[in-house]
């Protein structure tokens, strides 16, 4: 028997890995990101589409074939049907799908407590908002009423023809600004990525997730064949004063058009909601006043309301807030239906602001909007715009939010003895 | 009856190595049946011929192996049946036997010696953790107080091979003490005895385990390391390479205790490369290969995320030693022998000093390459083709470690020289070395991760391609070289896309690699094997633009693997070398189908010829050769992937095969690789896969039952079941009763492991992991379906290893992740039936918090996942 021998050999002039070992571990590693794609698939088909999502106030706009309908609420749908119904979503139906999924900011009338604390802010870049959706090798950039504004390839996720990974049918979703003088989508915000939902998440870890996930691909980069858009994202700050400061007169390579407030905590939400928050002066937009078709400012504040069955003239919230009504010979007389979306001025010295909500004496029709609008203005919208023409909000009143929440922070340790 | 046996066992034990085949087949017949009857008297009988020193030698080194392998086995689950059934042995017999081998150590033949300490060890090795056989240590040291030297020398040569069966924790400090005080005595120069100072040099090699306290000891260790060292200047050359192997494990076992010797072991090192016998060399060499070793692992320890808790701290002892160490490595790159590029065995000076100075420059950086160039400038264009070998190695060796930004301008010098030598020189082993060093600068110099200008151009690519084809048409061992070179060109345009400058000459190039993989002699050098993955690095670097000349290989490679299986009858050697063949076709395809079923533009096309490559694919498989089934395999699952739900058509011609390599127990990668395939044929078939799983699911179960099954094998079945679950939903109904007591005896297992060691807390952790997946497909694939009211009753439990796992704080981040996922899942599919247990559990508290806000966003993506099925479920 052979004493002991230690044989020094070691390999010479060879790679250390042979491509036998590397095919093996390439498909053993392709089959555990496939098996979590997968995964997550199940996961998260369930729970994009199932999450309770606030109905859209467009009255046109029905629901989707949701499994929902079937069974009384809390009686969960199977992975099977929401999978199959997902599929099922064609056309006008899909469209009006992605249009309900939009998250839209209430105006800024007033400084919400806790603005350095709780909020990010960041410079809204001057342009179309659309959700971005990249799959099946292709991306289509939607506007909000739901009508496609591009059909392109991108570097997103399954984007486009080139480099398709996983299932090619997982979705990435982007809420987007496309700016034209740069022809670039400024992502303002993320609600789902390669399939994986972001809806029950906060503010604060889609903007993680945004910046983190980008940068996996070449999404970035500028146009190419197979990438037909550059994407950005929006620098978003805490809305400390520097945060604040940096959003406001920051230089930003995309025309300003006011700020955009983000609730950290807040979870991304269909529909309106106070925790986005928009607001504009002056000096960080072009268009502070809404102007008339002709792109002038007129002279009496306008709003688009919506005309309901019972005559009532609603805002776009839910519930929806009545500003007056139309008599039924009115109605007739002027050929109008129910869903249609009407223009009215409004006389200064008829508003009444009761508690913080507005009412109006007296609307003067101006005109019957096209198709293209698809929605009435909100009621904070209406607020803003008769706020910017008598008593704007002001930087320096956002100044003075953002430091006095700075003290309230030192004493929130107080403890109430009531 | 005992000694009327015995009698007989000699002449059958003779008879067993008997050169007629007959008489040899019938005494192992005998032997057998011996065995089998009375395993007592069998194992006496053997032992007694051992000690028997009337008997022949050749009998009694027969006996002493049969005994030896009577208890021990390489395969896990024989040698502890071997194990229990020694211990089971009656102890009157077992200590007359240790009695007999005991009493052989004093024989005169050494043979017989020598392999009675080897069974005694094997004993040992058994008894000694169960706390038996206390005496043995005490009555083999006093053996060393003999007078004479064969004794005391097999005394030594069986504390040696105890230390190697034995694990140090088995073993009182106390007992370790004595033991190594008699071996480094045995060592002594004092000690007058050859033989008895080389066993003893010999058994401190495996006594250096148990050192680690008397390592610690300044005083003791300062002893041992005096002794090892004198003992390499011993006039025995064995004795010298013993030292020297001593030193090369206590280099890695010890190496934070070394500082104080290493000028000395410079020395004595030194004096050995330049002076010594080749195989006294090599062991210097490697000392230093392997401190290089130590602080590559220490330094990447520094520069990885965590650089708090590297318990080693790094000596820099390859930075001190370099002005005195490169010198010496370069001298001996110019020992080379003739012609060993052609010969696989060969293993030198050269080879080992150039192989030591690559590691030194991963160890040391920048600051070798001041140290090597003059070397490098002075010799490579020496008319003596060492010289200019040794040259090119030398640049070769350090491509790696510097920093690009020292290394490019050297290389931007060198790069024209040395494509001329590669075509121009009259040497084949300057030829050789030059292809391989052209590889290192592509491996290391070039490509889109590199920060500095790139030293590969679009201009000079095409001179590179140009003088690779050519030079893949010399010897084959220069081919070779070139092809590797080829490969890392290749991958260093991975992501350069449709810009990338092989683009345009992409045709000539697989050209090229096909025309070498035909030569006559591509058997040589490894050559056809090197064409063929350099293809397939080619095909992986593939864009839109080329992809349609990969769609032409498709029936190419086809053909080619159709030829070998139209061979007619074959011997054995050419049955393997057709095996090789079409292990590398097999490979080739597998690469091209992931290539082109990726692509949207192709996929198409290339599914046009999939039921061809089927077709062949299932011919392969009747073949039976593992490396081809596992290959054809990979190829398969590549296939069900891209083909989708259209594979369903084949699975019934396909299915013998999954089920037979699900069955392969022996060759376990082939078992691993084709549980992987069911998992791609899962989500390529989804409910399409029902009508095979009673066969797979049987398979599997059988597979995770299975002692003999390698254990690397499991934690992937079990992920695989959850792959089952997800594609057939509730119809996995029948097979809970049997993969949830399976499931559930592992989980409880592995959630209190308590690991060992980090390799086996890696294992745990995969075990984990699997059954984790496993637990989440089956969820999943019940939700929604009225009968998610099955997995009720095994909620209670996957709970409690969820909150065990919490517990018990040495999960992975990729178990946390999964681990709080299934806590979705459970939340998710049994909605408020699971809500009263899950908020019982301290995981859906305290650990889906502590997952929330994990820095992994893998893991906060499914403890988000998680947190938001819970509050649905506990709200109703």
């Amino acid at each position: 028997m052979a004493p002991p021998q230690h044989d020094p050999r070691r390999p010479y002039k060879r790679p250390a890995i042979s491509d036998q070992q590397r095919r093996r571990d390439s498909a053993l590693q392709t089959q555990s990101a496939r098996r979590a794609d997968a995964q997550a698939r199940a996961r998260s088909l369930a729970n994009s589409l199932l999450s309770p999502q606030p109905s859209s106030p467009a009255a046109a706009d029905q629901p989707p074939p949701s499994p929902d309908a079937r069974g009384e609420r809390g009686h969960d749908p199977t992975v099977a049907d929401v999978a199959s119904a997902a599929a099922k979503l064609r056309g006008p139906d899909q469209r009006r799908w992605f249009a309900r999924q939009i998250m839209l900011p209430e105006w800024m009338v007033d400084a919400p407590p806790h603005l350095a604390r709780d909020w990010h802010v960041s410079a809204r870049p001057a342009g179309k908002r659309c959700m971005v959706v990249s799959s099946n090798g292709i991306t289509i950039s939607r506007l909000r009423n739901g009508t496609i504004l591009h059909r392109f390839p991108s570097a997103l996720p399954n984007g486009s023809k080139k480099g398709l990974s996983g299932p090619a049918s997982s979705y990435s979703i982007l809420d987007c600004i496309f700016h034209e003088p740069d022809e670039t989508y400024y992502i303002v915000d993320m609600i789902c990525w390669r399939g994986y939902s972001l809806y029950d998440c906060t503010a604060e870890f889609r903007f993680f997730w945004v910046n983190s996930k980008l940068t996996e691909t070449s999404a970035g980069d500028p146009p190419s064949t197979y990438h037909r858009y550059r994407f950005s994202v929006v620098p978003m700050y805490e809305s400390t004063l520097e945060g604040l400061q940096a959003a406001y007169s920051g230089s930003t390579p995309y025309v300003k058009d006011g700020l955009l407030f983000y609730n950290k905590h807040a979870h991304f939400q269909a529909g309106i909601t106070p925790l986005t928050l928009v607001w504009k002066d002056n000096t960080c937009s072009q268009y502070l006043i809404d102007t008339d078709s002709e792109g002038q400012v007129p002279t009496e504040q306008h709003v688009v309301l919506e005309l309901q069955e019972d005559g009532k003239l609603v805002t776009s919230d839910d519930p929806p807030i009545a500003f007056g009504s139309l008599d039924n010979e009115f109605i007739q007389k002027s050929n109008l239906r129910p869903g249609n979306l009407l223009r009215f001025s409004v006389r200064d010295e008829s508003v009444k602001l009761v508690d913080g909500k507005m009412e109006i004496g007296q609307l003067q029709l101006a005109g019957k909007l096209n198709r293209s609008r698809t929605f009435a203005d909100s009621h904070s919208k209406v607020l803003f715009q008769y706020a910017a023409r008598h008593a704007p909000l002001r930087i320096e009143d956002l100044v003075a939010a953002v430091q006095s929440n700075s003290m309230e922070i030192e004493s929130t340790d107080v403890e109430m003895q009531g | 009856y005992t000694a009327n046996m015995s009698l007989d066992v000699t002449q059958i034990l003779l008879s067993a190595q008997s050169a007629d085949g007959s008489i040899r087949k019938h005494a192992e017949e005998s032997l057998k049946q011996f065995q089998e009857q009375n395993l007592p008297g069998f194992l006496l009988s053997l032992s007694s011929e051992l000690a028997n020193n009337e008997k022949p030698e050749e009998s009694r080194r027969l006996a002493g192996l049969i005994l030896k392998n009577a208890l021990d086995a390489k395969e896990q689950h024989r040698k502890s049946e071997l194990f229990q059934r020694w211990l089971a042995l009656d102890s009157g017999v077992k200590a007359q036997i240790k009695a007999l081998l005991l009493q052989t150590l004093s024989s005169p033949v050494a043979s017989a010696r020598s392999t009675s300490s080897q069974v005694i060890a094997k004993i040992a090795g058994i008894e000694i953790p169960q706390k038996q056989w206390p005496e043995l240590i005490g009555s083999l040291l006093s053996n060393i107080h003999q007078v004479q030297p064969n004794v005391k020398q097999a005394t030594l040569e069986t504390l040696g091979y105890l230390c190697e069966e034995v694990s140090p924790e088995a073993v009182d400090q106390d007992q370790v003490n004595k033991i190594l005080t008699a071996v480094v005595q045995g060592m002594n120069a004092s000690e007058g005895n050859s033989e008895v100072r080389l066993a003893a040099t010999r058994a401190l090699y495996n006594a250096l385990g148990f050192a680690q306290v008397n390592f610690s000891n300044d005083m003791e260790r300062d002893y041992i390391m005096r002794v090892v060292c004198e003992a390499t200047q011993s006039p025995e050359v064995k004795i010298r390479q013993a030292a020297f192997e001593c030193l090369v494990a206590i280099s890695s076992t010890y190496y934070d205790k070394l500082a104080t010797y290493m000028q000395d072991i410079f020395n004595i090192t030194a004096k050995a490369v330049r002076g010594d016998e080749e195989s006294v060399a090599l062991q210097a060499i490697e000392f230093w290969s392997s401190i290089c070793d130590e602080e590559i692992d220490i330094l990447d320890e520094y520069s990885s995320e965590f650089t708090a808790d590297s318990d080693v701290p790094c000596y820099y002892f390859i930075k001190q030693a370099l002005p005195a160490l490169v010198p010496m490595l370069l001298e001996t790159l110019l020992k080379q022998e003739e012609d060993q590029d052609l010969d696989e065995g060969a293993w030198n000076l050269a080879m080992a000093g150039g192989t030591c100075l690559g590691l030194v420059a991963r160890t040391v950086g920048d600051d070798v390459v001041p140290l090597v160039m003059p070397f490098v400038e002075e010799n490579i264009t020496k008319p003596e083709w060492r010289q200019r070998e040794a040259a090119t190695y030398a640049f070769g060796s350090i491509l790696e470690g510097p920093s690009a930004d020292k290394l490019a301008p050297l290389v931007n010098v060198a790069l024209n020289f040395m494509l001329s030598a590669l075509l121009k020189d009259p040497n084949n082993h300057v030829k050789d070395t030059t292809a391989w060093t052209l590889g290192r600068i592509f491996e290391f110099l070039h490509g889109s991760a590199l920060e500095t200008a790139p030293v590969i151009t679009a201009e000079n690519c095409q001179q590179i391609l140009t003088v690779l084809l050519q030079s893949m048409k010399d010897v084959p061992n220069v081919a070779e070289k070139a092809c590797g070179a080829l490969y890392f060109l290749a991958q260093g345009y991975v992501d350069a896309g449709s810009a990338s400058p092989l683009a345009p000459f992409f045709q000539d190039i697989i050209q090229s690699l096909i025309v070498t993989s035909h030569r006559e002699d591509a058997g040589e050098s490894r050559l056809r094997t090197a064409a063929y993955e350099t293809l397939n690095e080619v095909v992986r670097c593939s864009t839109e633009e080329t992809a349609p000349i990969v769609l032409q290989l498709i029936p190419v490679i086809m053909m080619e693997l159709h030829q070998t299986l139209e061979a007619g009858k074959l011997s054995t050697d050419e049955r393997e070398k057709r095996s090789d063949l079409q292990g590398l076709l097999c490979g080739c395809l597998q690469v091209i189908i992931q290539k082109l079923g990726g692509m949207e533009s192709t996929k198409f096309a290339f599914l046009q010829y999939a039921d061809q490559m089927m077709d062949l694919f299932l011919r392969v498989f009747a073949c039976r050769n593992a490396t081809v089934h596992e290959e054809a395999m990979l190829a398969i699952g590549a296939l069900a992937y891209a083909a989708g739900s259209n594979f369903a058509k084949y699975m019934a011609q396909f299915y013998q095969y999954l089920e037979m390599g699900l069955q392969n127990f022996e060759e376990y990668q082939v078992c691993a690789i084709t549980v992987g395939v069911v998992g791609d044929l899962c989500r390529a078939l989804e409910d399409k896969i029902l009508p095979y799983c009673d066969g797979i699911m049987t398979q599997l179960l059988k597979d995770l039952s299975s002692n003999q099954l390698h254990r690397s094998v499991k934690p992937p079945i079990f992920s695989c079941f959850g792959d089952i679950a997800l594609a057939i939903g509730e119809n996995f109904e029948k097979y809970l009763i049997y993969a949830m007591p399976m499931l559930q005896s592992a989980a409880d297992l592995s959630a209190h492991a308590t690991a060992a060691d980090e390799e086996m807390l890696d294992y745990t952790n995969q075990l984990r992991n699997g059954i984790l997946e496993a637990y989440s497909g089956i969820l999943q694939g019940f939700k929604g379906s009225p009968k998610m009211q099955l997995l009720m009753p095994y909620a209670p439990h996957i709970l409690q290893f969820l909150d065990a796992l919490h517990n018990g704080k040495d999960m992975d981040d990729s178990v946390m992740k999964t681990a709080i996922g299934v806590l979705g899942d459970l939340a998710d599919t049994l909605g408020v039936h699971a809500g009263p247990l899950i908020n019982q559990s301290t995981s859906s508290k305290e650990f889906l918090d502590e997952c929330l806000s994990s820095d992994d966003p893998l893991v906060k993506e499914s403890a988000d996942w998680a947190r938001i099925a819970i509050t649905r479920a506990v709200s109703g």
